[in-house]
C-alpha cells in the first residue's frame, strides 16, 4: 500500500486512540488511578449504539448522542460508587478496584449480549475524494470530528471556569478545596467527559472495524493507555501526540512488517519513551522534595 | 509447653510437623476417595496459584513495588521447563523437578534483565513498564517456532503431582518467609517504606529492588512449569495481561504484605469458580463483584499484614487456657 | 590534624537557579558545627548534596582524605556519613528495632542463600545486631520501645530514633536536620545534652541545622550562615550574634522606612 494510505490509516486508528488516550490521561491527572475501566466504557458505548440502531432503529445521529450521554452517566456512576470510598485508601487498592469494574462491565455484556461477535454497520459510507486520491469517508470524518473535539477540550481545559477547576485539582487536591472548588463536581465533570470520549472513540473504531465484542475494550484502552504515557500522562495534548503517534507506527508496522508484530512495536516503543523520558513526549519531570 | 513454643527450634520443628501432617492427610483424603478425581485434580491449580501470589507479594507486598506482568515470567518460566523436559527422556521423578528448578532460573534471569531497567522509575511507570514487557514477551513467544507460536506448545509429560505441587508450595513458603526476616528482607521492606531514608541508611536499594523482582520472578517460572506439566499444552494467548491482574487480584484481596492471606486468597479464589459453576453464567460476573465489594469495604486486603504463625498461636492458646485456669490462683505469676 | 571532612567549592544549580554556590567547610574530629540561614537558604540542599541525594553540579568533598563526590548515597553512608532528615523519614510501619536493624545493614555479612538455610552465620550475626540495637536505644532510653511500630511513638521519640539509626551506620560525620524541630524548651534542653552524649560516646564530629538559636549558640562550636545559596558569615557563637550581616539577613534591611 501507498505510504500515504498507511499514514492516513494511521493517523485514522491514531484520532482513535487520542480520543481515549484523553480520557486516561485526564482521569489520571485528577485522581492518578490508572482507570482500567476507561477500556470497557468505550465497548459498552459501541454496543449501546449499535443496540439502539439494530433494535430500536434509532437514526445514527440520535444513537451516538445516547451513547455518549449513556457513557458519561455510567463513568460518573463508577466514579461515585467504586472509586470515591476508596480516594484515600492507597493506590493498588484503587488499582484492583479499577480491575474489578472493567472485569464486572466486560461479563455484565457477555451475559446480556452474549459473548459472540457482532456486526456493526459502519455508519459513514461512500467515499471522499481529496485532489487525486479516495479516501473512505469514516477516515476522513474520523480525523476531521477528533481533530475538532481535541481543539474544544483544551479550549475547554483552558479557558473556562471548569476547565480552571480540573487543573487546579489534579495540580493540588486539597489547596483546591481550601480554594472553595467543589473537587466532587470537578471529578465527576471529568469521568463524564472522558467517557464521553470514549463513545465517540467506540463508534469510529466500529465504523472502521466493523464488529463489536465484550472484551473488545481491554487491548484497545490497553494501546490508548501506552498512547497516554507516550505523550506524557496527564497532559492533555501529550495524549493527542502519543494517540497518533501509536496509529501511526501500528499503521506503518503492519504495512512493513507484519501484522503480528504491531502489538510487540506499540509496547517496545512504551518501554524505549519510559526508559529515555518516564515523563512521555510532553510531560513534565517532577522531582521529590526531601 | 509455653516455654517450649517460645524456642526457635522447637518452633522449625511444630512447622514440619504440620506440614507432613497436612500431606498425609490431603493423600489420605485423596486415596480413600474422600476428594474424588475432579477435586483432587483441583488442588494443583490451587498450588500453583498459590506460589503465583506469595512470589508477587514479595513484590508488590513487601518491595512495595506493582508489577503488572507476572504472567510473562510465568509463560517464560513454563516454556522454558517444558522445553527443557521434552528434550530430556528421564523418570518423571527427576526430570520434572530438573525442569522446574530450570524454568524457575530462567524466568530469574529475565526478572533481572527486565528489573534492572524497570526498576530504575518509580510507582506508575513502573507498573506501565511491566505491563508492556508482559504483552512483549507474550507477543514474542506467539511468533516463534519452537514455541509452537499460535499453535500451542502440545505434548508436554503430564508430570506434575499434587506430591510436587505440595514440595514446591512449601519452598516457596519457605524461601520467601526466611528472606523477609533476614538482613536482605529488612531491607526490601526499609525500601517500601522510604527508599530515600533506605538509601541513606546504607541500603544499596537498587540491588536489593532487582534482587527481590528476580526472586519473584523466578518463583513466578517455578508456577509456569507446574502449570505446564499439569496442563501439558502452553497456549500464549492465556499469559496475557488479565493473567497477570487476577495473580494482583489474589494478593490483593489477601493483602499486600501478608503471606499467610495470599495462601487464603489463593486458595479460596481458586476453588470458588468451580462453586459457582452451577450458576455458570453468573460465575464471573458474581466473582468480579464481590472484588469489587471487598476492595470498597476493606480496601488492605482480607488478612492486612496479617501473619500467621503456628508457635504464636499455640502460645497464645495455652497461655489463655492457663489464664482461665489459674483464676483466683497463685499458680500464674509462678508459672511464668 | 587535617580536618575529618572536607568540603570544598559545593554547589548546584536547579535549571537556572543557583541553589548553592561556593561552599566551602572544613570539620575536625568531634566538631559540633550549626548551619543556620533563614528558610530557603540551601540549608538542606547542603545536606542533600553532602549525601548525594542531589548530585551537585560543582565542587569537592573529601571524608578522611578519600572522595565521596557523586558516589551513591548508600556508598556516601557506608563511607561514614549519616544524616537524619528534616521532615522526619523513618520506616514508620516496621518495629523500632527494624528501623535500627536495617542501619546495620552492612555490619552483617550472611548471604541470602546462609539467610534462607538459616545457617549458624545468620543467628550469630543476627543475635549480635539484636544486641547492637538495644545498647545503642539504650543510650537514647528507648530500648523499652524496641517492639514498637516507630510510627506510633510520640513525636520526640521519632526525631531521636532517626538519630539511632544514624548512629547504627556507624559514621564518622553525623548531618542533623532541625533535630529540635517541634520540641518544647524543655525537650530541647535534653536534646542539647544528648547530642554532646553522642559526639563524646560515638566519636563524631557533627553538623546540625536548626532554627532554636538557644540550642544553636548553646552547643555548637563554629557557626556558618547562608543566605541565598552563599556563606555570608561564619565563626563563634559570639561573633555570629554581633555580625550585622547576619542580623541585616534575619531581619532585612534595617531603616528603610
Amino acid at each position: 500500500m501507498a505510504l500515504v494510505y498507511l499514514l492516513i490509516n494511521g493517523l485514522q486508528i491514531g484520532s482513535i486512540y487520542a480520543l481515549v488516550a484523553l480520557g486516561y490521561s485526564m482521569v489520571y491527572g485528577i485522581v492518578k488511578l490508572i482507570n482500567f475501566a476507561h477500556g470497557d466504557i468505550i465497548m459498552v458505548g459501541a454496543y449501546c449504539t449499535w443496540y439502539l440502531m439494530s433494535r430500536f432503529s434509532f437514526p445514527a445521529p440520535a444513537a451516538v448522542a445516547a451513547a455518549i450521554v449513556f457513557c458519561a452517566a455510567l463513568g460518573v456512576l463508577i466514579e461515585k460508587i467504586a472509586y470515591k470510598p476508596l480516594r484515600n485508601s492507597g493506590r493498588l487498592s484503587l488499582l484492583v478496584t479499577a480491575i474489578g469494574v472493567s472485569l464486572l462491565l466486560q461479563n455484565v455484556s457477555q451475559l446480556i449480549f452474549s459473548p459472540n461477535p457482532r456486526m456493526f454497520a459502519n455508519i459513514f459510507t461512500g467515499t471522499v475524494t481529496i485532489g487525486d486520491r479516495q479516501f473512505s469517508s469514516a477516515t476522513v470524518v474520523t480525523i476531521a470530528i477528533s481533530l475538532i473535539i481535541m481543539v474544544g477540550l483544551t479550549l475547554l481545559v483552558k479557558y473556562t471556569k471548569i476547565g480552571k477547576a480540573m487543573r487546579t485539582v489534579s495540580e493540588d487536591n486539597e489547596t483546591a478545596q481550601l480554594m472553595g472548588i467543589n473537587v466532587n463536581n470537578t471529578i465527576s465533570f471529568t469521568f463524564a467527559l472522558g467517557s464521553g470520549l470514549a463513545a465517540v472513540g467506540a463508534v469510529f473504531y466500529c465504523c472502521s472495524y466493523s464488529q463489536i465484542q465484550p472484551t473488545m475494550g481491554s487491548m484497545l484502552g490497553l494501546k490508548a493507555f501506552v498512547a497516554a504515557v507516550l505523550g506524557g500522562i496527564g497532559s492533555l495534548p501529550g495524549a493527542m501526540v502519543g494517540g497518533l503517534c501509536i496509529g501511526v507506527a501500528e499503521s506503518l508496522t503492519k504495512g512493513y512488517i507484519s501484522s503480528k508484530l504491531t502489538d510487540a512495536v506499540v509496547f517496545g516503543i512504551l518501554i524505549v519513551v519510559l526508559l529515555i523520558k518516564p515523563s512521555g513526549i510532553l510531560g513534565l519531570h517532577r522531582n521529590e522534595k526531601v | 509447653m509455653a516455654g517450649l513454643l517460645k524456642k526457635t527450634p522447637f518452633r522449625y520443628a511444630l512447622n514440619a510437623v504440620t506440614a507432613g501432617g497436612l500431606y498425609v492427610i490431603i493423600m489420605a483424603l485423596i486415596n480413600d476417595n474422600v476428594l474424588n478425581r475432579y477435586q483432587a485434580l483441583m488442588l494443583i491449580p490451587i498450588g500453583f496459584n498459590i506460589i503465583l501470589a506469595v512470589s508477587l507479594n514479595l513484590s508488590a507486598g513487601f518491595l512495595g513495588q506493582l508489577p503488572l506482568g507476572h504472567a510473562g515470567f510465568m509463560s517464560i518460566g513454563g516454556y522454558s521447563a517444558a522445553l527443557l523436559s521434552m528434550s530430556l527422556s528421564m523418570p518423571a521423578n527427576v526430570e520434572l523437578p530438573l525442569a522446574i528448578v530450570f524454568g524457575g532460573l530462567v524466568a530469574a534471569a529475565f526478572g533481572i534483565l527486565i528489573g534492572l531497567p524497570a526498576l530504575r522509575l518509580r510507582g506508575d511507570y513502573l507498573a506501565i513498564l511491566t505491563l508492556g514487557f508482559g504483552e512483549i514477551i507474550r507477543v514474542v513467544i506467539l511468533n516463534l517456532e519452537f514455541t509452537g507460536g499460535a499453535n500451542c506448545l502440545r505434548g508436554i509429560g503430564k508430570q506434575t503431582t499434587v506430591t510436587w505441587v505440595y514440595i514446591f508450595v512449601l519452598i516457596t513458603l519457605f524461601v520467601i518467609t526466611t528472606l523477609i526476616k533476614s538482613r536482605h528482607g529488612r531491607a526490601v521492606l526499609a525500601i517500601r517504606e522510604d527508599e530515600i531514608a533506605a538509601e541513606a541508611s546504607g541500603i544499596p536499594t537498587t540491588y536489593y529492588k532487582v534482587m527481590a523482582f528476580s526472586v519473584s520472578a523466578g518463583f513466578a517460572g517455578v508456577a509456569g512449569g507446574l502449570y505446564a506439566h499439569y496442563l501439558s499444552i502452553l497456549d500464549p494467548s492465556t499469559f496475557g495481561f488479565m493473567r497477570s491482574a487476577e495473580i494482583l487480584v489474589i494478593v490483593v484481596l489477601g493483602g499486600l504484605g501478608s503471606i499467610f492471606g495470599s495462601v487464603i486468597s489463593a486458595t479460596v479464589l481458586t476453588i470458588l469458580p468451580e462453586l459457582l459453576r452451577d450458576f455458570n453464567d453468573y460465575r464471573m460476573v458474581i466473582y468480579s463483584l464481590m472484588l469489587v465489594m471487598v476492595m470498597i469495604f476493606k480496601p488492605s486486603g482480607l488478612c492486612g499484614r496479617y501473619e500467621f504463625s503456628l508457635g504464636d498461636t499455640l502460645d497464645g492458646f495455652f497461655t489463655s487456657i492457663r489464664r482461665q485456669l489459674g483464676k483466683g490462683g497463685p499458680t500464674d505469676a509462678a508459672d511464668s | 590534624m587535617p580536618p575529618i571532612l572536607d568540603v570544598s567549592n559545593l554547589g548546584i544549580n536547579f535549571s537556572g537557579l543557583q541553589a548553592l554556590d561556593d561552599f566551602n567547610i572544613q570539620v575536625s574530629r568531634r566538631e559540633i558545627v550549626g548551619l543556620i540561614g533563614p528558610n530557603g537558604a540551601g540549608k538542606t540542599t547542603v545536606f542533600n548534596l553532602l549525601t548525594n541525594v542531589y548530585s551537585p553540579t560543582m565542587g569537592g568533598v573529601k571524608l578522611k582524605g578519600r572522595n565521596t563526590l557523586g558516589k551513591a548515597t548508600h556508598k556516601v553512608t557506608q563511607y561514614g556519613i549519616a544524616r537524619t532528615f528534616q521532615n522526619i523519614r523513618l520506616f514508620k510501619s516496621l518495629s523500632v528495632m527494624d528501623n535500627v536493624k536495617i542501619a546495620l545493614h552492612n555490619n552483617m555479612s550472611y548471604t541470602l542463600l546462609e539467610a534462607c538455610l538459616r545457617l549458624p552465620s545468620y543467628w550469630k550475626q543476627e543475635a549480635f545486631a539484636t544486641k547492637t540495637c538495644m545498647e545503642l536505644l539504650s543510650v537514647f532510653d528507648m530500648e523499652g520501645m524496641a517492639d514498637s511500630p516507630a510510627g506510633s511513638l510520640p513525636y520526640g521519640a521519632q526525631r531521636r530514633l532517626e538519630i539511632v539509626r544514624a548512629l547504627a551506620t556507624n559514621p564518622k560525620v553525623l548531618l542533623l536536620d532541625e533535630p529540635a524541630a517541634g520540641m518544647n524548651p524543655s525537650e530541647t534542653a535534653d536534646l542539647m545534652r544528648t547530642i554532646h552524649d553522642v559526639r563524646d560516646k560515638f566519636d563524631v564530629a557533627i553538623i546540625l541545622i536548626e532554627h532554636d538559636m538557644s540550642l544553636v549558640m548553646g552547643i555548637c562550636e563554629r557557626i556558618l550562615v547562608l543566605s541565598y545559596g552563599l556563606i555570608i558569615a561564619q565563626g563563634t557563637p559570639e561573633e555570629i550574634r554581633n555580625n550585622p550581616l547576619v542580623i541585616e539577613a534575619y531581619l532585612g534591611q534595617q531603616g528603610s522606612e
